[in-house]
């Protein structure tokens, strides 16, 4: 029995050192392995990663370079944008002038409106003194009678004075005014103001105004003067022979041809022997001047087929 | 009273044509003296007779009949829509087709009273068609009578655009911008008000006025001799320029702004109030117009407006018209505080102020120029006076305005400490934290310490 169990030892030893053995050529198999795999990814992430970092500095680079594109294209736009603003929206010598130019404009303007009050302020004026003008001459028409003769000194030529007043003089050149004068000159504007408020009564045109009183009575058989008048102012209604001008009835012919030639069909006479035409062409309507054919019309016959140029005999379906 | 409509009714359907028209007359002249007289007539259905037979009638009858209809339009709205409601619209504008200058007058007369009291009865007045042959009337060479159909047209264009457009379609605006050269001056008047009441709705109607070619010849308008002509004008020229800046724009190269600044200096009362407010509307809508305004020197007449009148609406107007001059900018708060405008705004904003009740429009006004003004002055000169007696909530912007521009200019540093405005500031209480304070602190900074204390 010992030596069943020296066998079992020897070969559980000898299983036991076969094993490691095994165990030592596949650990080392693996490493080997586990070395080639790493050498492998190494190979590979360096790869990659060199790739990666080609493409980071692209677009390092990139950026850069339009970072100073940026930089550049802001100066640019400074420049451009503070001469715009400068020279069209905020242009500060253009305002100086618009200002300066409003202020001249403005000197021009008030001159102007002050000469337009002086000349109204003159009219005005004048318009015063020529109706004080005529008042004075009125009022020395109608006291004409105190003018001074060659005994009797007037009021206004006292033999105390130097000279006459001017009154007197204006009394010299006045001509007296005469009894007719008796309308009431009312003025334009006071008459306006009367109407609208209906302050006056309309005046009804039923009175008559009074014939002259020193005319005559006309002596003899006379006729009255209204039958007169009526006569002789009578419209003229002239006969329609004068009424109508000389050469109406020509007109009138004239008329008359064009509307039968307008409603004419054709201009050809009409004449009564037929046997004048005979020798005439007969030119027919479009209806008999063709053949009685079917024409190539429809659309079978529109379209131009090349059948050399088909692909397929037939197309069944279409193709989008 | 004593029964006199019931009496004056049956004459006026008499045969005979003189007693009608004398009994139109007297109903008439009872109608014009009183509403209660105006109503009986109305209620004493005579309204219907007076209308039903006037367009056989001969042109006096007609003429009574239309003074009738506008005594009774005058008094009272519900009166109008009385009148209109008898069906008198038609024979007014029969009337209105009459050749006699007279009937014609008193036909648009009595249109133009009942068209005043509201939109409705304009627009019931426009649809019987009358605007066409108020337009036709302008054009007639009696001076009374275009002055009634300009004066009508006015009371239609002033309710509501359309209105107004009607008026306009009809080709009034051209006979109306060529009757303001008429030398007569109650005519000028209503040609001007209506121009104004049809520019003033839209930017449109405005630019339609405009073309008319008005400018420069309105103008002269200012300078005429008759108040209200002067006032028309001047409101018409303000309707046109609150619209848009290119309309100020025209306004001010034709010189319409001195002419305005010409006209405030020559006038008193209300009559001003029209052209300090266009002097606002121009400020108001960019700064190079307000520097315009400022310098065709429009602030001292605004000034002398504040100083001389006394009724609270043209204060206020004339306030506001400054705050918008000088809001815009530095230069423009420099050129309104020069002409030492700030003191007055507020004593104008403090005298009220105390008495918070009244609150009164002026007083409003006053604070919100003066807070605009103050926010771009840098002139310290005409601050320093408003230091010494500012409340607290104007205070904070003075002292802003100081700790803006001290840091910068040494000068004026000098200046502060000589005139004592550094006592001031430093005798002025505020919260730790609040605005005031940091601004007390930046003015404070700008000094070395023996000074400050």
């Amino acid at each position: 029995r010992s030596v069943d169990e020296e066998r079992r030892i020897k070969y559980k030893a000898a299983i036991k050192i076969q094993s490691w053995f095994r165990g030592c050529r596949v650990r080392a198999y693996l490493r080997y392995l586990n070395e080639r795999v790493i050498f492998i990814q190494k190979c590979w992430r360096g790869y990659q990663s060199r790739r990666y970092f080609r493409k980071m500095v692209e677009t390092a680079y990139f950026i850069m370079k339009m970072n100073f594109y940026n930089e550049m294209a802001v100066r640019i736009q400074k420049r451009w944008r503070g001469y715009y603003v400068r020279k069209y929206i905020h242009n500060y010598y253009a305002l100086k002038k618009y200002l300066e130019a409003i202020s001249v404009n403005n000197e021009i303007v008030r001159n102007e409106l002050r000469e337009y009050v002086e000349m109204k302020e003159n009219e005005e004026k004048r318009k015063d003194l020529e109706k004080k003008e005529k008042e004075k001459e009125y009022q020395a028409r109608k006291m004409h009678y105190l003018l001074s003769t060659e005994q009797i000194a007037g009021i206004y030529n006292s033999p105390f004075r130097k000279s006459p007043d001017p009154m007197e003089l204006l009394l010299r050149k006045s001509k007296p005014l005469s009894h007719k004068r008796q309308q009431v000159k009312s003025s334009f504007s006071s008459e306006l103001y009367d109407w609208p408020t209906c302050k006056r009564p309309p005046t009804f045109s039923t009175v008559q105004p009074l014939p002259p009183i020193d005319r005559q009575k006309p002596q003899g058989p006379f006729r009255d003067t209204a039958e007169v008048l009526q006569q002789r102012y009578k419209p003229l209604e002239p006969t329609l022979r004068v009424a109508a001008s000389i050469n109406s009835p020509l007109k009138a012919r004239d008329e008359m041809k064009m509307e039968e030639w307008r409603n004419r069909i054709h201009d050809n006479e009409f004449l009564p022997f037929s046997s004048y035409h005979k020798n005439e062409k007969y030119d027919p309507s479009i209806h008999r001047s063709g053949k009685y054919v079917q024409e190539t019309y429809g659309t079978k016959h529109f379209r131009e087929v090349q059948p050399k140029k088909w692909i397929a005999d037939k197309v069944s379906h279409c193709i989008f | 009273n004593s029964g006199v409509m019931s009496l004056l009714r049956p004459l006026l359907l008499d045969v005979v044509p003189t007693i009608q028209q004398t009994a139109a007359l007297a109903l008439g002249r009872l109608a014009n003296y009183n509403d209660a007289l105006a109503e009986a007539v109305v209620k004493g259905n005579i309204l219907p007779h007076l209308v039903c037979s006037l367009s056989e009638q001969n042109r006096f009858y007609k003429k009574a009949a239309a003074f009738v209809l506008r005594a009774v339009a005058k008094h009272s709205p519900q009166l109008a829509q009385a009148i209109v409601q008898s069906g008198a619209l038609e024979m007014l504008v029969i009337c209105l087709e009459d050749f006699d200058p007279g009937v014609k007058e008193a036909a648009s007369w009595a249109l133009g009273y009942i068209a005043r009291h509201n939109s409705e009865l304009s627009q019931a007045v426009v649809d019987a068609g009358a605007v066409p042959l108020l337009v036709l009337c302008i054009q007639e060479p009696e001076i009374a009578l275009k002055r009634i159909a300009a004066s009508t047209l006015s009371d239609i264009s002033k309710h509501s655009p359309e209105l107004a457009q009607t008026v306009v379609d009809a080709g009034a605006i051209a006979h109306l911008a060529q009757m303001i050269l008429n030398p007569d001056a109650k005519l000028k008047r209503q040609v001007l008000s209506a121009l104004s009441q049809i520019a003033k709705h839209s930017v449109d109607l405005a630019e339609l006025v405009v073309e008319a070619e008005i400018f420069p010849v309105v103008l002269t308008c200012l300078k005429d001799s008759d108040e209200y002509v002067k006032k028309n004008g001047a409101t018409l020229i303000r309707e046109i320029a609150k619209h848009t800046p290119e309309l100020s724009q025209l306004i001010v190269n034709a010189g319409g702004v001195a002419a305005v600044i010409d006209y405030i200096g020559s006038c008193r009362g209300t009559v001003r109030l029209p052209g300090i407010m266009m002097l606002g509307y121009v400020a108001a809508h960019s700064e190079n117009l307000s520097m315009a305004v400022i310098v065709s020197k429009g602030i001292p007449p605004l000034c002398a407006c504040l100083v001389e009148e006394h009724e609270d609406h043209i204060k206020a107007a004339a306030v506001w018209a400054l705050g918008q001059a000088g809001r815009h900018s530095p230069e423009h708060a420099r050129a309104v505080a020069v002409a030492n405008v700030l003191p007055m705004l507020l004593a104008m904003y403090m005298d009220t102020h105390s008495s918070d009740d009244l609150q009164l429009k002026a007083s409003i006004f006053a604070k919100r120029a003066l807070k605009n003004i103050l926010e771009k002055c840098t002139y310290l000169p005409a601050l320093e006076p408003l230091l010494h007696d500012a409340p607290p909530n104007i205070m904070k912007h003075i002292v802003g305005q100081f700790s803006k521009v001290l840091p910068h200019d040494s000068k004026a540093r000098r200046l502060f400490v000589t005139t004592g405005g550094l006592k001031k500031v430093q005798e002025i209480k505020a919260e730790p934290g609040s605005l005031l304070q940091e601004y007390i602190n930046t003015i404070n900074n700008c000094y070395p310490e023996e000074i400050v204390r």
